[in-house]
């Protein structure tokens, strides 16, 4: 390839080095942890606290009915909601640490943990 | 009594600066049509004019050309003063501090292949710690660091591959400063 004619010996050693960095910021991206557990709260207070390891649904009484939460290996979502506009169904599966659905109406709310705590701009 | 008349003297060296730097702003142009998955990850294909403007011309051109580019680029994309201009200049500053002490690396070995990425390094460091400071202090910033790594290798490489094809096509003028 004539390319690589245009590369001298140290331009290798510079993209090697500029790999290295690459490879090095890596870890950065799964800072956060991994998806370990999800917290249900139900008015602010845990409702439960459930290890992402296994599947399973739990079924959450509210004000306005029952929101049902499923939880599978690695992922949670709510399934249902008695919401009027679904905002917390439809954002799917949460699979992230600080990922969080919460449906209002309801006073439900589903949120991935990690081993350490993420934060989002809401602490702001 | 007549107003006193300021002459302006133009030197061949206005008009080249004046010239590269057009080149320079049509390239950021085009960078800001490329479109872009993720804010900060661009071509930055208007740093290939630096790169064989520094090697032909010398530093302090290179200087004036990529801060014109930064001032001109702004005022015809609209973001003259806004976050995104700092942020644009903060990666120029960078890039060119490292330029001008990169371009004392042995000629022989290093070409505008290492100039080009160790630049894009610089630009985007640059521009993570000014926007750690200033738009968004927290450390959530840095968590896409690895991309903008990697965007700076990639992009990096290719116009440094870019600048090093322009420069063995077109021929030196003159004497390297």
């Amino acid at each position: 390839m004539r390319w690589l004619a245009y590369l001298r010996p140290g331009d290798w050693l510079i993209i090697a080095g500029g790999a290295a960095l690459v490879g090095l910021t890596l870890p950065l991206l799964w800072q956060g942890g991994f998806a370990e557990r999800a917290i249900i709260r139900q008015d602010g207070r845990i409702f439960a606290e459930i290890d992402l390891g296994s599947r399973r649904e739990v079924t959450v009484p509210g004000p306005l009915g029952a929101t049902l939460v499923a939880i599978e290996p690695g992922r949670a979502r709510i399934v249902a909601d008695p919401g009027p506009r679904q905002y917390c169904v439809r954002q799917g599966w949460l699979a992230r640490p600080g990922e969080i659905a919460i449906c209002a109406p309801n006073h439900v709310s589903l949120q991935i943990a990690g081993r350490t705590r993420a934060y989002d701009s809401l602490s702001y | 009594m007549t107003a006193s008349v300021t002459e302006l003297t133009v030197t061949a060296e206005d008009r080249r600066v004046a010239w590269l730097a057009t080149a320079a702003v049509a390239l950021s142009l085009a960078d800001a049509a490329i479109p872009s998955p993720l804010p900060g990850v661009k071509p930055g294909l208007a740093n290939i004019v630096t790169l064989v403007v520094l090697i032909r011309h010398g530093w302090a051109t290179a200087v004036w050309v990529s801060g014109l580019r930064v001032l001109a680029g702004s005022l015809l994309l609209g973001y003259f003063l806004a976050p995104a201009f700092f942020l644009a200049l903060t990666g120029a500053t960078f890039s060119l501090l490292t330029l001008g002490l990169a371009r004392h690396l042995p000629g022989r070995w290093f070409g505008p292949v290492s100039l080009s990425i160790l630049a894009a390094f610089a630009h985007i460091g640059g521009q993570l710690v000014l926007a750690r400071l200033w738009l968004i202090p927290h450390d959530g910033v840095f968590l896409l660091t690895p991309v903008f790594a990697a965007a700076a290798l990639v992009f990096g490489t290719i116009n440094g591959l870019i600048a090093a094809r322009l420069l063995g096509e077109i021929p030196a003028a003159e004497p390297v400063r």
